[in-house]
């Protein structure tokens, strides 16, 4: 088999898998054995699932030869490892996890395994999916294979990387401010985040609950689809798990954008945005209107305001839900406190990163009594406009069209010691998560050798249109080509 | 001493009562933890484990609601579940899921049963979980103290209960927490016993010079885990505060802790050291919209209260006070209770009160002495059903028996688990007060004791001892004396 078959779509494979061309068994050993070969490069997978995977290709061997085969059925995939494996090491890239085994899967997880993809590892993220660059891994930083000099974003850096280096087909990754789009975008795939409630939560280790989002990183836009249709389902053990409206996250593909409404707001062309990025953002914004579409500049004055609202809620509700790690029902547990409290103080001192560490201390400030109405109050009511001036955008348009991030992936190590710096790089995709809506990121531009984004959000329950876009676009630019030739 | 006239004491309580539910708060394990062994009712929501979630219990939400309506409280269309920080190993995830601003439940009352039935306004009942149970114990050999956690408890629901601060004394605290507790087992939700933790009391307590209006500094007691641990704690903590305030001293606003052994209240923390519990609503569970269609059809289905059961006894029944407290002390007492009234079958009102008073009487005294003596648990398992004690009871008052062997009839109902009718056929004890029957019966006697006739016309009263005698001996000594030496007296006067 030739290098090409790692840059093949899950629609490519399902036609060589159910012709015979390839088994799921051949499949899934060529991409275990090129992923174990990279893997001591970049560093994008914390635990090969070997076993599973293995198993899991018999069975979808047998679908196949049934002529029983869903689209997923057999396919090599991995799972950002926040996401929690039953019987498989699941760790968040925290120390405190380390060694913790999850005796239950994910809603996500049995979603895979219902539609016979096989999982074939667990993704290095930044800890907790705190960070922007996987540089904040606990178990050694991701590389971008585009250029291992450079940072694969943050946090699903793991995820994305496995993807672009051809480590497996696609990946599931998780978003709570731009987490999928923006490694999608520094590693040339695509990836999105659906609407607030598509997908359920459960088994996802929580970082900021109301904004996390699981999502798919892969390599076209019906491939997002197509995994988007599988783990998407209403869950009962998720409270804020939602039944979609639509029947196929994919069912506007290939319908004309012609006529639809795109809205270009100028906030997100923010200062120090790259001129490359911002080259690539004019030249895929003439793409669209070429395609029929109808863009107008809009102004979404609160956008501003997105990233402080982000850095008080996300904190917030992730100082509660890291307060669970107490070091005595599981993961690390450092011993020789004088009583239990210390015991706990203990152990999550030794447990968690810096960056962790710095978000709970902003979290637990924006709660304590005396500043809960300055900061978490506020932040919650302008939260609220944020939502209403996208609401009110979405009236008059279809969608709305930014870059994903102001710049290209940046050099390991440049902003790890300028949290405000690493911040702002989320600035045009936090905005989505404060206000619930899906977003997705397609590659539209290579820059210095390192891929752009471009970033199609849509309204609540607008994925569909979303997709439609963007697979337009992914179409007619030819970028998914011209970006595979540059990964080695 | 004369000090304390001066003062009145203001106290006000926040109870937690578990509910009774078949699963936790948030979670599907079990709830019946009392009875389990240590970390045996464990889930992955239970024990925190990462990225499990909160599924709220519709059945606890009902119990609330149910809980809220019992108490006359207004019931919020839109309730909203929030976080409770703090740092403790008794807490799996590490808060708490509670309600802060929005509780489910607000603005009712409770009126004490006593003579002036004095209201005590609720100001909220909300839904929450219970924590694990901590058990601290000595290291072997001299090692540092050990903390064993048994996290059967953790999740199980809890609801709080607050009152205004609206009681006067001891005797209205302890009122309110035995009417509470027997409105929570009336309503079938919970057990609500102080024993075993599954209804728990916090007091807050300030006293001020009578006729003072505004509220002063208050303390709150905890650690209190019997009524009679509550009252003490509340009466020692009046006290106290009175002799501090006279003393010259100044009651500062903390938390003490109730030492039953010393019976005395210790300082736990003070204002400055209390908890920030950094409160936000909880992401992972959507607000909950109450249907008015729900709250309806649960009101409709609330039993009937302790007092109201008390009035409708005292006003309708003519019962005493005495008797109506004691047959509402349990739902199942005024259940059986009200069984026997209703197996009587007679709508005339003064039958019915009646049977009522007769029913009162043997509730109150045989049966309570059975269930005694035998260490029988409940009235609902009592091997005499509430019919066959009806059956018994109009017999009596239909004069078919009397009170004698009604008690005989009764001892065998409650051995034998027979119906009265069998055990009277079988003992030969019809008659005896029916007045045809037993006049037959003096007939008889005087027929043939003409010797004692002669003494009676004589005057020799001993005469009509020995027709007596007479008499109990044909009938068994089951013949009504008094009814007996009537008619004997009558017949001879002829």
């Amino acid at each position: 088999m030739s290098d090409e078959i790692f840059h093949k779509t899950i629609s490519e494979l399902r036609k060589m898998l159910d012709n015979h061309q390839v088994s799921p068994v051949e499949l899934v050993k060529i991409y275990l054995n090129r992923s174990k070969n990279i893997n001591p490069t970049i560093n994008s997978v914390l635990t090969h699932t070997e076993d599973l995977a293995l198993s899991s290709a018999k069975l979808a061997e047998k679908t196949i030869n049934n002529k029983k085969s869903k689209l997923l059925t057999g396919i090599p995939s991995m799972v950002k490892d926040n996401i929690s494996t039953s019987g498989i090491e699941t760790t968040a890239a925290s120390k405190i996890l380390s060694g913790y085994i999850p005796p239950f899967d994910a809603t996500v997880i049995k979603n895979l395994h219902q539609d016979q993809a096989l999982i074939c590892g667990k993704t290095n993220l930044d800890e907790f999916a705190m960070g922007s660059s996987t540089e904040n891994s606990a178990f050694g930083s991701v590389k971008n294979p585009i250029n291992t000099t450079k940072v694969p974003g943050g946090s699903s850096g793991g995820s994305a990387a496995s993807v672009s280096a051809g480590q497996c087909v696609f990946a599931l990754g998780s978003d709570t401010g731009g987490s999928i789009r923006q490694p999608a975008s520094f590693c040339g795939i695509t990836g999105m985040k659906p609407t607030y409630g598509l997908v359920s939560r459960f088994g996802l280790i929580a970082f900021g609950s109301s904004l996390d989002q699981i999502g798919p990183l892969a390599k076209s836009v019906k491939d997002c689809a197509i995994i988007l249709n599988s783990i998407s389902s209403v869950d009962k053990n998720d409270s804020t798990s939602i039944k979609r409206p639509f029947k196929d996250f994919g069912e506007k593909i290939g319908k004309s954008i012609k006529g639809l409404k795109i809205a270009i707001p100028k906030e997100y062309l923010v200062n120090g945005i790259e001129q490359g990025v911002r080259n690539a953002y004019e030249k895929s914004l003439i793409e669209l209107e070429r395609g029929g579409a109808i863009l107008e500049e809009i102004t979404l004055p609160l956008t501003d305001h997105a990233l402080s609202v982000y850095y008080i809620i996300a904190p917030a509700e992730a100082s509660s839900n890291l307060s669970r790690y107490d070091g005595i029902k599981y993961g690390t547990s450092v011993t020789g406190g004088k009583n239990s409290i210390e015991h706990t103080f203990l152990s999550r001192g030794f447990g968690f990163g810096d960056e962790v560490k710095r978000r709970i201390l902003l979290g637990t400030y924006v709660l304590s009594s005396g500043y809960y109405d300055a900061y978490y109050l506020k932040a919650q009511k302008v939260r609220t406009l944020i939502r209403n001036e996208f609401n009110n955008a979405f009236k008059n348009f279809d969608a709305i069209v930014t870059p994903t991030t102001p710049n290209v992936a940046f050099n390991l190590n440049e902003k790890i010691n300028d949290p405000f710096q690493m911040y702002l790089n989320d600035v045009c995709t936090i905005p989505v998560n404060i206000a619930g809506l899906p977003a997705i990121s397609v590659p539209n531009g290579i820059e210095n050798n390192l891929p752009t984004g471009l970033q199609i959000i849509g309204p609540r329950m607008g994925d569909p249109t979303v997709i439609q876009i963007a697979h337009y676009y992914e179409e007619i630019s030819e970028w998914k080509r011209k970006i595979q030739n540059i990964i080695k | 001493m004369v000090i304390f006239l001066k003062y009145e004491s203001v106290i006000g309580l926040e109870t937690h009562v578990q509910l009774d539910t078949k699963t936790k708060m948030f979670s599907t394990s079990s709830n019946n933890y009392q009875s389990a062994e240590p970390n045996t009712l464990v889930d992955p929501v239970t024990l925190a484990l990462p990225g499990t979630l909160p599924l709220v219990n519709k059945r606890a939400v009902e119990d609330a609601i149910t809980i809220g309506l019992a108490l006359n409280c207004s019931i919020r269309e839109i309730t909203k579940f929030d976080r409770k920080q703090y740092t403790y190993p008794d807490l799996m995830k590490g808060y708490q899921i509670s309600q802060f601003d929005q509780p489910i439940c607000f603005d009712g009352y409770l009126d004490l049963p006593n003579k002036k039935t004095s209201r005590i306004r609720i100001n909220r009942v909300h839904m929450e979980e219970d924590v694990a149970k901590l058990i601290h114990v000595e290291g072997p050999r001299g090692n540092p103290l050990h903390t064993l956690i048994d996290v059967n408890r953790s999740g199980v629901p809890l609801m709080e209960i607050v009152t205004e601060p609206d009681m006067r004394s001891t005797e209205e605290v302890e009122l309110y927490i035995s009417s509470l507790q027997k409105i929570i087992r009336y309503l079938g939700v919970g057990t609500a016993n102080m024993e075993d933790g599954s209804f728990r009391c916090d007091a807050n307590i300030s006293v001020r010079i009578k006729g003072v209006k505004r509220l002063t500094t208050k303390v709150e007691i905890k650690n209190m885990n019997r009524i009679k641990a509550v009252t003490r704690a509340v009466e020692y903590e009046i006290k106290r505060q009175i002799r501090e305030i006279e003393s010259g001293g100044k009651i500062i606003q903390e938390t003490r802790g109730w030492n039953d052994n010393k019976g005395i209240t210790v300082p736990q923390r003070s204002k400055e050291e209390a908890n920030d519990y950094r409160y936000f609503p909880e992401p992972d569970i959507p607000p909950l919209k109450i249907q008015k269609t729900l709250i309806k059809k649960i009101k409709s289905n609330l039993p009937e209260l302790p007092i109201e059961k008390k009035r409708r006894f005292i006003n309708e029944l003519n019962l005493s006070e005495y008797d109506s407290d004691l047959l509402t002390s349990s739902k199942n007492i005024s259940i059986f209770f009200d069984e026997v009234i209703k197996h009587s079958n007679n709508k005339n009102k003064q039958y019915i009160k009646k049977v009522s008073k007769e029913a009162a009487n043997w509730i109150n005294g045989e049966i309570f002495r059975y269930i005694k003596d035998t260490g029988i648990t409940d009235i609902s398992v009592i091997p005499v059903s509430a019919k066959n004690l009806s059956i018994l009871i109009t017999k009596i008052i239909d004069n078919e028996i009397n009170k004698n062997s009604a008690k005989k009839i009764f001892e065998i109902m409650w051995q034998k688990k027979q119906s009265p009718k069998e055990i009277i056929e079988k003992l030969d004890l019809v008659i005896v007060s029916d007045s045809k029957q037993l006049l037959n019966i003096v007939e008889e006697v005087i027929k043939n004791n003409p010797n004692a006739v002669e003494d009676y016309k004589n005057g020799k009263d001993n005469a009509l001892k020995f027709l007596m005698g007479q008499l109990m001996k044909l009938t068994k000594g089951q013949a009504d004396p008094k009814q007996s030496i009537e008619l004997i007296r009558s017949k001879l006067d002829e």
